[in-house]
């Protein structure tokens, strides 16, 4: 019996297939159109139960016969299952930063997520990447390499691109200014963390967690080393598709 | 919409382009939100009604007052007392301030990062798209934020403001202070209208505002029912227009709703099942047509069952002394029922926290959502008090931060759902 669990991001969508352990998976963009993406994605998959999760939960659902589960609590599940001792969970997405506390048995105990904006998001990182003209996947790399360190002030994703923009003119070297760009994130995630009481173990999850810079400023910023799982993006697609192998929202 | 709207709008002076645009938006609104529902009172068919001619009807009773020679007073919020209002014979009306379509226009004035509901009723007069507003001869503003307060001064450019100063805090100086305003204000409202206002007649206006308040309580207590008899939208409702309505027909409707929510208690019957999580919504106000956090709520499978908040209990809660007395004993009793509303502005503001607890108790809710109007200072900040005693006393809190407009919807749904999920019944 196959159970698929679809997380359908503002970025990417995310897919995970179970079996008796994880069959398929896959991660793809989101584009204008992420109902035809799904349908495309799940073809020939031959799964007998599906659950939704991410922005485009309600409407993939709908379309394709499945239930809905918030990604934070998805989150938690793929978390825990991955890490049985995880306690909490950082998701750095594309629209959104949240930080989960779990109970001892599981459960979300507390959550937060940043404000409306892109503030302290992969979305604010991409950007940032897109003013460099380096790919995404560059953009930890870049900044680890940083011989200084300078300071960005602004969260917000417009103010701080002209913050670059400034720094870049004044000859600032590009890698230290990446590593500031870094620094803004993960300072603003940790707040977050500390405000819900984090406790270990810390897993750090979402596309952004793809990010070696930001793994490492995590760390020293929460003073415990966060645990990365393999493919990070996965791990919201995963709790859906567990809750898909319970059948029901009963884990 | 009738030609005599047109033509009364017309003569107040609406931009009735603009104005046309606005009562477009509603109607669907309106449709998507409320008349979806099911199994509703029948006795929100007069709200529905109030809501569907909002423009019409009643702003053409205050029109009748005005050419009679009486007058219209504006207010924007729970503190003005409107016993005085009423006992000179003019009508006060409780003015929205709860939809984006004005928000731009103000926007052109005040800056950016001020809250939804300023700036909303701000571009309601700058606009010229509220015919209550073109419709009242004083707007009275109070001092219970900063933003507000600076607001006033512009709007006065615009069209006679008086501003109440509310103080911050409960000492026995700030009571004074405010017993004094309640007492100029009475002076104001005397000269606006040129009529004296008596014992008598304060007395009578004090019963029936009394009875209003009385009206709107037991429609909440019925809410403490389980399974709730009427959805917190609906209830939302009847307390928004029971700000513009004719204070004798609203206690007279929402009484006549809750004899027919009574039955309902009675028979089990529920606006939602047994087992949906019982909400308890507390903080910044919820100005008509602001409905953004309880229809999330509510769809996503929730019952708001109460509103701690200037549109919920710190507009009913508690009475004033119906003694009579003289002039100057009935003031000071009103002035002290005025002060017993446990508003942000206040520091500190222990009874507040203690408010929200209580109601948690009563209306039996699986859990708290703290409603902040972004760039709401004293709200956002009280917030921190919320969580710390919630904490203490065990209630799951949800903190929710957004504005009028709808791009944040889609996060909005994620924290809900997950906190949903998170107290799950």
């Amino acid at each position: 019996m196959i159970s698929a669990g679809l997380d359908v991001g503002s970025r990417t969508i995310a897919l995970v297939l179970l079996g008796g352990g994880v069959t398929d998976s896959a991660v793809i963009d989101t584009g204008v159109n992420p109902l035809e993406r799904c349908r495309q994605l799940l073809a020939d998959k031959g799964y007998q139960q599906l659950v939704v999760t991410g922005y485009g939960r309600y409407l993939v659902a709908s379309a394709l016969a499945g239930e809905v589960v918030s990604e934070i609590r998805a989150y938690a599940i793929g978390a825990r299952h991955l890490y049985p001792d995880c306690h909490t969970v950082i998701d750095i997405g594309g629209q959104d930063s949240k930080v989960i506390s779990l109970s001892e048995g599981g459960a979300v105990r507390k959550f937060e997520m940043n404000d409306r904006c892109a503030a302290g998001t992969g979305r604010f990182l991409e950007v940032m990447a897109d003013t460099f003209e380096v790919a995404i996947d560059g953009l930890g790399g870049l900044a680890l390499g940083a011989s200084r360190v300078v300071q960005i002030n602004s969260l917000c994703t417009v103010f701080a691109e002209s913050e670059v923009v400034s720094l870049i003119s004044r000859g600032e070297e590009v890698a230290a200014i990446a590593l500031a760009l870094h620094q803004v994130v993960a300072t603003r995630v940790a707040a977050i963390a500390r405000r819900i009481g984090f406790k270990e173990r810390v897993v750090f999850a979402g596309g952004a967690a793809q990010n070696r810079c930001l793994e490492r400023l995590l760390s020293d910023r929460l003073g415990v080393e966060v645990a990365v799982p393999l493919k990070p993006q996965l791990v919201g697609a995963l709790g859906a598709a567990l809750l898909a192998r319970q059948g029901r929202k009963t884990i | 919409m009738t030609n005599d709207n047109i033509k009364m709008w017309t003569e107040l002076g609406i931009d009735l382009e603009k104005h046309d645009n606005l009562l477009n938006a509603l109607g669907p609104i309106f449709q998507e939100i409320y008349l979806s529902q099911q199994n509703r009172p029948d006795g929100m068919a007069f709200f529905d009604f109030v809501v569907g001619d909002i423009h019409g009807i009643r702003v053409r009773e205050l029109r009748q007052q005005a050419k009679n020679g009486g007058k219209v007073v504006a207010t924007y919020c729970v503190f003005v007392p409107e016993e005085v209002v009423w006992a000179a014979g003019a009508i006060p009306v409780g003015l929205c301030a709860g939809t984006q379509f004005s928000v731009p226009i103000a926007e052109e004035v005040l800056p950016r990062n001020t809250c939804a509901l300023i700036k909303s009723s701000f571009g309601f007069k700058l606009g010229r798209i509220c015919p209550y507003v073109e419709s009242s001869h004083l707007i009275v503003g109070e001092t219970t934020c900063d933003g507000k307060k600076k607001m006033f001064e512009i709007l006065a450019q615009h069209q006679p403001v008086y501003v109440m100063e509310v103080p911050n805090k409960k000492t026995r100086l700030a009571r004074d202070l405010w017993l004094g305003e309640v007492v100029a204000f009475k002076d104001v409202i005397e000269e606006l209208t040129g009529n004296r206002i008596t014992a008598d007649k304060l007395e009578r206006a004090t019963r029936q505002v009394n009875n209003r308040r009385r009206a709107l309580k037991r429609l909440y207590q019925l809410r403490q029912a389980n399974p709730v008899p009427i959805s917190g939208k609906d209830a939302l409702l009847v307390t928004q227009v029971s700000f513009y309505d004719d204070v004798n027909r609203a206690t007279q409707q929402i009484n006549a709703l809750c004899d027919e929510v009574e039955v309902r208690v009675t028979t089990g019957e529920g606006a939602f099942t047994k087992n949906a999580p019982r909400i308890l919504i507390s903080g910044s106000p919820m100005a008509i047509p602001n409905w953004k956090l309880h229809h999330i709520l509510e769809t996503a499978g929730a019952a708001v069952v109460c509103e701690e908040s200037c549109t919920g209990t710190r507009f009913f809660g508690d009475l004033i002394s119906e003694d009579g007395g003289t002039i100057e004993e009935q003031l000071k009793a009103i002035s002290e029922r005025y002060m017993k509303i446990n508003c942000a502005c206040f520091t500190p503001n222990q009874e507040r926290l203690n408010d929200i607890v209580r109601l948690a108790r009563e209306y039996r809710v699986d859990g708290v959502v703290h409603y902040n109007l972004q760039f709401c200072h004293t709200y956002a900040n009280e917030a921190v008090l919320v969580e710390q005693t919630l904490a203490r006393e065990g209630i799951p809190l949800l903190c929710i931060e957004t504005d009028y407009a709808d791009e944040d919807i889609g996060q909005l749904r994620t924290r809900v759902d997950a906190f949903l999920e998170m107290i799950g019944r």
